[in-house]
């Protein structure tokens, strides 16, 4: 349960000219709550494009539980235990709820290339996504449309299908973006729910789910580690403010309107 | 409660049964009553109409043709415009082999047609399914001319432009005698190849490999995301599909006893993609309905306009892209959802 579950060293990509993440040393230990802010063009959501092998980093190493995964493929990396959801919904829009989950619980349970057994006698499976709809209380729409739910719904069917996949590292990108406040408690219910030994790195804006959720926080500025600490030291840091209230990049003098 | 111990215990499994949607999913597989209906009128049309019983041969082997196209671009959404390269494939294997009577047994034969076909898919898959959209399409095309110009140059195996006619095939299971002036055994013969291929990509479709094609349909980002082997999904999927459109090439040079270059052409690739588009596509019968359909239209509308009954075919098309996007089996489903809803209504 202790120890480093992910890791990357001098982790680096650049699109053209711009060097969207410049030698990010990063550790995320089991069991982690783990937060990753910074404003907007940070590199936020490459360096999880990053960690789940969406973009091949142009240098640098990313290690799970201590095992080069640098050159693995997407879908490898999510058999080892990668989760992740979407900064923006990427569901099965045309099929039902319970058809989405399912089909994140046959995948994960390798029986989703299996040809001539119907789907439908693999009750386990179904009992499965049910079962995490229920925890979920998505179960009374499992038969309803992706398409056909409000926002807010179609974020927590994202995590469902995250948590379906029964990670050991779960990477969420702004969870509850563009879910009105009104509902976001659900989300950020469910996130704090999660069994303790997935260790959870999030991307979020809301710096009360931020203090509220997580035991760590580093900030990204620029494509680099600006600080680390936990969310006391951070909330502290005067030199997060300043980024964050958009005056200054990581470099600017403080001094100058002090 | 958990995450960790929503796993399929016997607790869950008895919620789910009592849901609707789990229910559906538990049932979807199952045979309905109304599934009976084409083979019903497939063997009515034997005894009914004895003399169209060529025009039901080419019904046939649209249809299986149609379905073969169904599970790569309806179930994985593969959308290519040179599926007839494989039906080619398929018509050329057994005509060859006949013409030279090397092999004249027709279920054999058949088999060797879909393997040549699935090899072919296969071999063209593992390059060109590295593509996508436009690109792939293209791809398709190309693939299927560069076949179409192999058989046209190497004519004295293929016939060239005039193809190989009068093929000799063997009695089916060395009873049935394939006779040119009557269609009787062709039919039931086509008939029982297409009931097999049928249950075939029925099972398949409803399998979980089925269910993840559709995944990969609806959005490939996220099939990735959880962990799917895509690439190896899709070249699977199309290399049966392949197969199964080598069969309906195979059947279609048994039947009418030739083959020749309109095998392999763009007019059959496009004939074959509106059939599906009309009978509705990724919902199995959507190929029978499309088939039916189109063959009927073009057998009476040539009748009544030999020169511009395509127009009339023209016409049904732009209906049914402009009201009916997923064909008059989809078209179909709407209507009778509406009358279910108005009917709970009232």
């Amino acid at each position: 349960m202790t120890g480093i579950r992910l890791e990357t060293q001098d982790l680096c990509r650049s699109f053209g000219a711009l060097a969207a993440v410049q030698g990010i040393d990063f550790k995320l230990a089991a069991g982690a709550r783990h937060a990753l802010i910074g404003p907007n063009g940070a590199g936020k959501t490459t360096f999880i494009n990053l960690l789940t092998g969406v973009l091949k980093p142009t240098r640098g190493r990313v290690l799970l539980g201590g095992r080069d995964i640098t050159s693995a493929a997407q879908a490898e990396r999510v058999k080892f235990g990668i989760a992740r959801t979407f900064q923006i919904n990427r569901l099965f829009r045309g099929l039902s709820v319970l058809e989405n989950v399912c089909m994140a619980v046959a995948e994960r349970a390798g029986m989703a290339g299996s040809m001539f057994y119907p789907a439908g006698r693999r009750t386990d499976v179904i009992g499965e996504a049910m079962g995490l709809l229920q925890m979920l209380k998505l179960a009374d729409t499992a038969r309803h449309r992706v398409s056909e739910l409000p926002y807010g719904r179609q974020r927590l069917i994202e995590l469902a299908i995250a948590i379906a996949l029964k990670p050991e590292v779960l990477l969420l990108d702004e969870p509850a973006a563009g879910v009105p406040s009104a509902e976001s408690h659900i989300i950020l219910d469910a996130i704090e729910r999660l069994p303790e030994h997935i260790a959870v790195l999030i991307i979020e804006h809301d710096m009360d789910v931020v203090f509220r959720f997580a035991k760590r926080v580093t900030v990204m500025v620029s494509g680099a580690v600006f600080v680390e600490g936990t969310p006391r030291e951070i909330e502290a840091d005067p030199q997060v403010r300043e980024v964050y209230l958009g005056q200054a990049g990581p470099a600017a003098p403080r001094a100058a309107h002090g | 409660m958990s995450v960790a111990a929503s796993s399929g215990d016997a607790a869950s499994v008895a919620a789910a049964s009592e849901n609707s949607a789990a229910l559906m999913l538990m049932r979807r597989h199952r045979f309905r009553w109304w599934e009976a209906l084409p083979w019903i009128a497939g063997i009515a049309l034997y005894l009914a109409f004895p003399d169209y019983l060529g025009f039901g041969c080419d019904l046939l082997v649209t249809i299986l043709f149609a379905l073969s196209l169904d599970l790569a671009l309806g179930y994985a959404g593969i959308i290519t415009l040179g599926h007839a390269a494989f039906f080619g494939a398929g018509a050329y294997t057994v005509g060859m082999l006949a013409s030279y009577n090397l092999w004249t047994e027709p279920i054999t034969s058949l088999l060797m047609a879909a393997a040549v076909a699935a090899a072919i898919g296969f071999l063209s898959g593992l390059v060109l399914l590295r593509t996508t959209g436009l690109t792939f399409l293209m791809l398709t095309i190309c693939t299927m001319a560069l076949l179409e110009q192999a058989a046209n140059m190497a004519y004295p195996y293929t016939g060239g432009f005039d193809g190989l006619p009068s093929l000799p095939i063997a009695p089916v299971f060395g009873i049935f005698e394939f006779n040119p002036l009557y269609a009787n055994t062709q039919y039931l013969f086509a008939l029982g190849v297409l009931f097999v291929c049928f249950v075939f990509v029925r099972i398949l479709v409803y399998s979980p490999f089925g269910q993840s094609l559709t995944g990969i349909r609806e959005n490939v980002l996220r099939m990735h995301a959880i962990g799917s082997p895509v690439r190896r999904r899709l070249i699977v999927c199309y290399s049966i599909s392949a197969a199964l459109a080598g069969i309906a090439g195979g059947l279609w040079a048994q039947t009418t006893a030739y083959v020749n270059l309109s095998a392999l052409g763009l007019d059959r690739a496009a004939t074959v993609l509106i059939v599906l588009i009309l009978g509705g596509y990724g919902r199995l019968y959507g190929a029978f309905v499309g088939a039916v359909v189109y063959l009927a239209l073009e057998h009476f509308l040539a009748q009544i306009y030999p020169t511009a009954w395509q127009l009339g075919l023209g016409l049904l098309l732009v209906l049914i892209a402009l009201f009916a996007r997923n064909g008059i089996l989809g078209l179909g489903e709407t209507l009778w959802r509406r009358y279910v809803a108005r009917r709970g209504a009232s």
